[in-house]
């Protein structure tokens, strides 16, 4: 024991290598790096309708381009919904940390709220460019405007499946360690969703409607 | 601390999502009203930016990325806590490597399709010629 640690301190002079090894990582990391993991893949998977779309810009078949559809003040209202979520979502957090059962539910009801006036903006938005004669068969860059807006859409609306999901598990089992971990794991898929929202109003929005 | 991060270590590896703080609810909540402050911030700028006159027109989008990159870095530091220390190694690594896949996939496509047009005929003459 004392020769290895002598070794092992001779290996690493200067220790640059702050800590020795303490076993294996616990439950929560390994949780959640494996679920940031699959964000992150997600995200690849996001990138490649990006790519699409971006392709895809000025390709309108001689419809109606992003210029002539897109709403830009009633995008931001959209947007400003999601981030107010991301806040909420991130006390809810803070809330789960603290063991607060109260706190807890209404951050996530309020969430839920946000996210569910965001999808109601969203389908709004979708249903009158349908009306317009404008749906996703009208032209290619509608198509890839459809399939990277409406990915996002059907994202949150899972997002919002799995809160209330896990609204009903804290209430009926309270603030387990496996709970704590499913709350770890959607907090993080929804602050993802914010951060993917940023790349599409962004570019498929404000971009989109300078092209 | 009592917030249920068991046994973290300063060295060790935390959560991706997780944070650091010995600090209290209130000091937390705060570091999330700065994240939103910031945020809302950069959004407004894009939108203004997107729809103003006040600036030399061809600068617009490049302005839009930047701006869009710097609210992302917002979002990663403020709501997932991604930082530069040890502990988050992993999880910045799992990310840069997301990111060039990203980087990959977009630019490529870009830079493809952009040569595929430039080298192709324009697409009413080709349905001529296949008359």
């Amino acid at each position: 024991m004392a020769d290895t640690t002598t070794a092992y301190a001779q290996s690493d002079p200067h220790h640059v290598r702050a800590v020795e090894y303490t076993g294996p990582a616990s439950k929560r990391i390994v949780t959640g790096y494996g679920f940031w993991i699959f964000i992150l893949s997600d995200m690849v998977m996001f990138s490649a309708f990006f790519a699409a779309y971006a392709v895809l810009l000025g390709q309108t078949a001689g419809g109606p381009s992003g210029a002539q559809l897109f709403d830009l003040p009633n995008v931001a209202i959209e947007t400003g919904f999601l981030l107010a979520s991301s806040f909420t979502c991130g006390l809810a957090t803070i809330a789960a940390d603290a063991r607060n059962k109260f706190w807890f539910q209404i951050a996530m009801a309020i969430t839920c709220l946000f996210g569910l006036a965001f999808l109601t903006i969203e389908g709004r938005e979708f249903a009158s460019l349908v009306a317009r004669g404008a749906g996703p068969t009208r032209s290619a860059f509608l198509s890839a405007f459809f399939t990277l807006v409406g990915c996002h859409g059907l994202h949150v609306s899972g997002g919002i499946l799995w809160l209330l999901t896990m609204m009903a598990q804290v209430f009926a089992k309270g603030f387990r360690a496996d709970i704590q971990r499913r709350i770890l794991c959607f907090a993080l898929f929804w602050h993802a969703l914010d951060i993917i929202w940023i790349a599409v109003f962004t570019v498929v929005y404000l971009l989109g409607s300078a092209a | 601390m009592t917030n249920g991060h068991h046994e973290i270590d300063h060295n060790i590896d935390i959560a991706p999502g997780d944070e650091h703080f010995e600090g209290g609810i209130g000091e937390r909540v705060l570091g999330y009203l700065t994240g939103l402050g910031l945020a809302i911030l950069l959004t407004a700028t894009s939108f203004f930016v997107a729809g103003t006159d006040l600036v030399w027109q061809p600068s617009i989008p490049v302005a839009l990325v930047v701006l869009a990159i710097a609210q992302m870095g917002v979002h990663l530091v403020f709501f997932l806590h991604l930082t530069t220390g040890a502990d988050n190694t992993n999880n910045v690594l799992a990310l840069a490597f997301g990111v060039l896949i990203v980087m990959l996939v977009i630019g490529g496509s870009l830079w493809i399709m952009a040569n595929l047009n430039h080298n192709m005929m324009p697409m009413d003459q080709l349905m001529q010629m296949q008359r």
